[in-house]
């Protein structure tokens, strides 16, 4: 049995306890997405500003949920504020892939029994802070809590390159 | 009678697992039950010894393994006080009778232009049948309102019975415990020419259970929540009402006789069986029934209150205003279920804390949207009683809500 230190790691506490970027931004400019985990009733709703370069100019959250889901999306505008829309889909990716041991179940393509070790981290994207997240595969059912601000912010990106015009 | 709940204890064999050093703890009973050792045997016994396909054939096993199967019909008619045998219908669960209800009941029966009432405190497998009948059939739905004490509001109850066909309501809320006067809204109902459904899923594991009592015409619950196995439920119905009702679900078991241009039902029961039935799951709610007939009913009503009143005197005094729980304060008015919140710590967190001290406690929406949005909370902790549960567990309980503030600091 995984203890509760490897879920509750200092770092994600002091994201539960003091989030960043809390708040909201004016839409437009900004895209407004929401994410809602029906299980648990976590909700995060994003503002991404995404500036002409398709950087990400500015990015808050707001919305409610357990420390996982909060703190995840407290490290996660952390992380990608600044960088580039093929930036941050890699850190979504990359971040998916630590967070997939156990996803797999209907999808077909695991053994059936779950626990087959850790998927080996993609060497190219520093995970930085976010490899506290880590412990998270040890209890399953908290995995969709940690990935729902990604989902929801790959949301915002496949919205905005739906309203960018086409070249 | 009362409950010599050291020795029910002892019944339980899943009670004896240690969780790295810890001692089980179960205070989800109200999702799923843990069952005594004379259901894991009965069963057992009746896979080693009996099991053949019922109702079917000559030889001497499926003789037995049909009598096996009938016999468990039998004792949960006597279970909940019902004339005959021939009104219990063995379903998955709570969730398919219920179905079954609103499928064939629904459909068939329920008058042009009449209206189903349910409440705003139902599980959503007492919702969305409804739901889907009114998309489909445009169906009105009514919902009885819930108070700020979580009771039901009944003041208006003859206005928003005028024109209703069917009512269905839960017995006992899986959320805020509640105990539903079903007699009174029965009567009404039938003053009105409703007919009256009971979700009686947490209701028939903790008190006695007296059909004619309650005076509803149909009732479904579950096998898993009263100590029985997972797979078999239970729809009980007036035989007059159920011989009305055509067929829900097609197949063996359910027919007379078929021929290429039409079929003919079988009779009540086994009209709405189709197909071969949970046979084993019947032979461990038949042992289930036995156990719980043997620890006595009013014993175990008796201390859940009991545990109940006592949980809600020492976690108040331990924890005061930074527990908050929901439902009736008057322990009488509710069955072994607590819904709460604490601190501002969300409930996957306290219950993750909770599981690390081998107590289990369920977080999140209890099946029960409607209702977290009537109390305005996103999610609960949901502490439940049973038969093994006593003070020591609402001592671990307690200590893991200190545990919890700890972590978080809050
Ligand atoms: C009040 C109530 N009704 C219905 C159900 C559904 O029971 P089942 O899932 O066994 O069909 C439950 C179980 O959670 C319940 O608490």
């Amino acid at each position: 049995m995984a203890g509760l230190e490897d879920l509750y790691r200092e770092i994600i506490l002091d994201h539960y306890r003091s989030p960043r970027n809390r708040g909201d931004l004016p839409t437009p400019p900004a895209y407004r997405v929401e994410g809602f985990n029906p299980l648990c009733g976590d909700e995060v709703v994003l503002y991404v500003d995404i500036d002409d370069a398709g950087r990400v100019a500015d990015i808050k959250v707001d919305g409610q949920g357990c420390s996982i889901s909060q703190s995840s999306a407290s490290m996660m505008t952390a992380a990608v504020k600044g960088r580039t829309e093929a930036e941050t889909r890699d850190l979504i990716r990359a971040f998916k892939a630590m967070m997939s041991i156990h996803e797999r179940g209907l999808d077909g393509n695991g053994d059936g029994h779950g626990d087959s070790g850790p998927v080996a981290p993609d060497p190219a994207v520093d995970m930085g802070e976010l490899e506290a997240l880590r412990g998270v595969v040890k209890f399953p059912v908290r995995i969709k809590c940690a990935t729902l601000s990604w989902n929801t912010l790959a949301e915002a990106f496949d919205q905005a390159g739906l309203d960018r015009p086409a070249e | 009678m009362t409950l010599d709940v050291a020795s029910v204890k002892k019944d339980f064999p899943i009670l004896e697992r240690d969780l790295a050093g810890h001692r089980l703890v179960f205070l989800d009973s109200a999702a799923s039950s843990q069952k005594p050792r004379a259901v894991l045997d009965a069963m057992d016994h009746y896979y080693e010894t009996t099991h053949a396909n019922v109702h079917r054939g000559v030889y001497t096993i499926a003789e037995e393994a049909t009598q096996a199967y009938e016999a468990a019909r039998a004792r949960v008619a006597r279970f909940i006080g019902a004339p005959s045998a021939r009104g219990v219908v063995f379903t998955k669960n709570a969730t398919e009778a219920i179905n079954l209800v609103a499928h064939s009941y629904g459909r068939a029966c329920l008058p042009p232009g009449k209206a189903v009432l349910l409440s705003e405190m139902e599980h959503h497998a007492n919702l969305v049948p409804w739901l889907m009948l009114r998309e489909e059939r445009g169906v009105e739905l009514r919902f009885l309102a819930v108070d700020d004490d979580g009771r039901l509001v009944l003041d208006d109850l003859d206005r928003q019975l005028d024109g209703v066909g069917l009512v269905s309501v839960t017995a006992m809320s899986n959320v805020l415990g509640t105990l539903n006067p079903i007699a009174r809204i029965a009567d009404a109902a039938h003053a009105a020419g409703a007919v009256v459904l009971v979700d009686a899923a947490q209701s028939v594991p903790h008190a006695v259970t007296d059909v004619a009592e309650l005076g509803c015409d149909l009732m479904a619950f579950s096998a898993h929540k009263m100590c029985g196995p997972t797979g078999i439920g239970v729809l009980w119905g007036r035989e007059e009402l159920l011989e009305s009702m055509p067929a829900f679900l097609g197949g063996g078991e359910m027919i007379r006789d078929v021929r290429l241009d039409g079929w003919t039902p079988n009779e009540i029961p086994w009209k709405f069986e189709a197909g071969t039935p949970p046979i084993a799951e019947a032979v461990g709610l038949g042992a289930a029934v036995d156990y719980l007939s043997g620890l006595g009913m009013e014993a175990v009503r008796e201390h859940e209150v009991a545990l109940t009143t006592h949980a809600l005197s020492m976690l108040a005094d331990r924890h005061g205003d930074d527990l908050r729980i929901f439902g009736p304060p008057d322990p009488h008015d509710r069955g072994g279920v607590l819904s709460f919140t604490y601190r501002d710590v969300h409930p996957h967190d306290l219950s993750q804390v909770l599981d690390s001290a081998g107590v289990c406690i369920r977080a999140g929406h209890h099946c029960a949207r409607p209702l977290m949005r009537r109390l305005g909370v996103p999610a609960t902790s949901r502490a439940s009683f049973y038969v093994y549960n006593d003070e020591a567990d609402v001592e671990a309980l307690s200590d893991g809500l200190f545990a919890a503030a700890d972590l978080f600091s809050i």
